[in-house]
């Protein structure tokens, strides 16, 4: 079985992210960037697969500039065999990402793709949809727990109501969540041999993939803030404050 | 002519609020018209209650065995069969929306706009991004607009006394079958829904184990709340995963939050920034919820919760 696994380049969680002054989107110059924690946990579930022997060979791609590089060679260096980078500097939305997505998924042929449920950058929650329908693709999303049998994926997936479970078809999509598994810590060593791997590069031409309109962003600024608050100084103070609220009778 | 289908989100028996807030945000637009789409097995009565909602012109009822339960390579093709009459698609941004409206707009060949929170003209929407810690404002391009509407941004449109008509429909879309519905899990019992609730209690790593949460449900049963939790009390396995509140989990906007035991990381105030008054009950003067919270003590959670309790009794 061949896994692919997407990947995207993002602000690392820990970050507190700054707004440029006039509007024109989110500081990133001299940020630390990391792979979106959601495709690390799917990269890792893809590892954990090839490791129990259900998988041979892991392609990780990200669509992106040359920076994202850094990415790849992180994910070489957790376990994927091969890296494939669609070279864009243009900032392409999901519904773009999904059809460069689905041109890589016809020269691959995986019989399984992993990836994040979102961005935490944009947090769209997008791509894994949108390349399940144009592929025409059973998919899985929000994937807590996945299972391989006879062709089949059991999945159980955190919806609002609790804990669904589905059994697609392979070939399949699946978006990991954040309990579908912690991402290992990788090793000096496998980071030194990482470098030496090559990284495949493509261009959008050589794909030939037809864009779809984007949205337009117009400007992006902060939330609108929340009135200051008050700190209490005692147990009665609170007490006093919820049930004026109307929240203790 | 703004013409815009609502997709609604229902257990196969009642409607969820999130339509009644999706609504509310289409109406928003001033369309001409108004539909909303009932996917259901036997979805007669759910069609009833969503032909009441304000605002709506029609209900267009698709009953059929596959739509028991909502899958998304099952819904995509059906909305896709009604989208030529619509100039915009709305679902709830909730896992229902989020799960099935990408692949509509992929089949469609046009972008997403995910989390609607403001309107601002047909074509042009507000919407949270970097966990709510900046909003970016979006112009859809010419062609349909798709979008999913953070419920938490939109009051529930009302329950009229008259009810726009029904209409049952057939549609003659090829059901996929590489996709089948196992089962559902689901822990919620008596409490009120998360998502809807006036009073959330929540308790995070602070509050301890199994034992101890059981006191935080204790206490929100009492208050007639519903019970919250951060991603570290659920990845700890003291509560189910459908009572995360966060980026990742539920985002929510209920009158009044009482946080206990939660340090406040962004990826959690991501799902509370809506709420009214937040309180917060934490140990630690330098948490970082304080900065959020409107009132805030510096306490521990039992010793508040004892107070709370016995507030109650003497009430
Ligand atoms: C991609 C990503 C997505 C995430 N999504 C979410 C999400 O959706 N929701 C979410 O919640 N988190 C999410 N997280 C995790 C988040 O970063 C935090 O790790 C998590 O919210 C911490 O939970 P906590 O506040 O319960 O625990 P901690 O940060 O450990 O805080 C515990 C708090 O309890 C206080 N405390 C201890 N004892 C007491 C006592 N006796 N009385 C009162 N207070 C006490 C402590 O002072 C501390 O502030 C996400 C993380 C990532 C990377």
């Amino acid at each position: 079985m061949k896994i692919l696994v997407a990947i995207k380049r993002v602000v690392d969680y820990n970050v507190r992210i700054q707004i440029k002054p006039d509007g024109s989107g989110v500081m990133l110059e001299g940020v630390k960037m990391s792979i979106n924690p959601f495709d690390e946990i799917a990269l890792e579930e893809a590892i954990r697969l090839k490791e129990k022997g259900l998988a041979e060979s892991i392609t990780v791609v990200t669509v992106a500039g040359k920076q994202a590089e850094e990415q790849l060679r992180q994910a070489l260096a957790m376990g994927a065999d091969h890296a494939l980078r669609v070279d864009t500097d243009q900032d392409l939305q999901p519904i773009n990402i999904a059809r460069v997505l689905e041109a890589i998924v016809k020269r691959e042929a995986p019989d399984l793709i992993l990836m994040g449920k979102q961005a935490i950058d944009d947090d769209c929650s997008q791509t894994p949809q949108m390349l399940a329908g144009l592929l025409d693709w059973p998919q899985a999303t929000f994937v807590s727990k996945l299972e391989l049998a006879d062709g089949w994926v059991r999945v159980s997936r955190e919806v609002d109501a609790g804990l669904e479970e589905l059994s697609v078809r392979l070939p399949a999509i699946i978006s990991a969540d954040l309990r579908l598994n912690e991402p290992r810590y990788v090793k000096l060593p496998d980071i030194m041999k990482a470098r030496r791997k090559p990284i495949d590069i493509l261009t959008l031409d050589d794909l030939s993939v037809a864009m779809a309109p984007q949205l337009e962003i117009v400007k992006t600024e902060p939330p609108p803030p929340r009135k200051p608050g008050r700190k209490l100084a005692s147990i009665e103070e609170l007490i006093t404050e919820l049930k004026q609220m109307g929240v203790l009778s | 002519m703004t013409k815009l289908l609502v997709i609604a989100e229902h257990d196969g028996e009642v409607l969820n609020p999130s339509t009644a807030r999706t609504l509310a945000c289409a109406r928003a637009l001033e369309p001409e018209a108004l539909d909303v789409a009932v996917f259901a097995s036997e979805g007669e009565d759910i069609a009833a209650a969503a032909a009441r909602l304000q605002g709506v012109s029609r209900v267009l009822l698709i009953n059929h065995p596959a739509n028991q339960h909502p899958l998304a390579c099952v819904l995509a093709p059906q909305v896709v069969s009604l989208a030529a009459g619509y100039s915009h698609i709305f679902a709830p941004g909730t896992t229902f929306g989020r799960d099935f409206l990408p692949r509509v707009a992929a089949l469609l060949g046009v972008p997403q706009i995910t989390d609607i929170m403001t309107v601002r003209d047909p074509f042009t929407f507000d919407r949270p991004i970097y966990a709510g810690n900046a909003v970016t404002t979006v112009k859809a391009p010419e062609g349909k607009v798709v979008a999913t509407v953070r419920p938490a941004s939109f009051k529930p449109v009302e329950e009229m006394p008259q009810a726009a008509p029904v209409e049952a429909m057939h549609l003659d879309v090829q059901i996929p079958e590489h996709t089948r519905f196992e089962k559902l899990h689901s822990e919620k019992g008596d409490r009120p829904d998360l998502q809807s609730a006036r009073i959330v209690v929540s308790g995070g790593r602070g509050v301890g184990g199994k034992e101890d949460f059981e006191r935080i449900f204790r206490l929100a049963d009492r208050l007639g709340a519903a019970v919250g939790a951060s991603r570290a009390a659920v990845d700890a396995g003291v509560v189910p995963n459908e009572l995360q509140v966060g980026q990742t989990g539920k985002i929510i906007a209920p009158e009044v939050y009482i946080a206990f035991g939660i340090s406040g990381a962004i990826q959690h105030l991501a799902g509370i920034k809506d709420a009214g008054t937040i309180v917060a009950v934490n140990t630690d003067p330098d948490a970082p919820i304080f900065e959020v919270a409107d009132l805030g003590l510096v306490a521990d959670w039992k010793e508040v919760v004892e107070a709370m309790e016995k507030a109650v009794d003497e009430a």
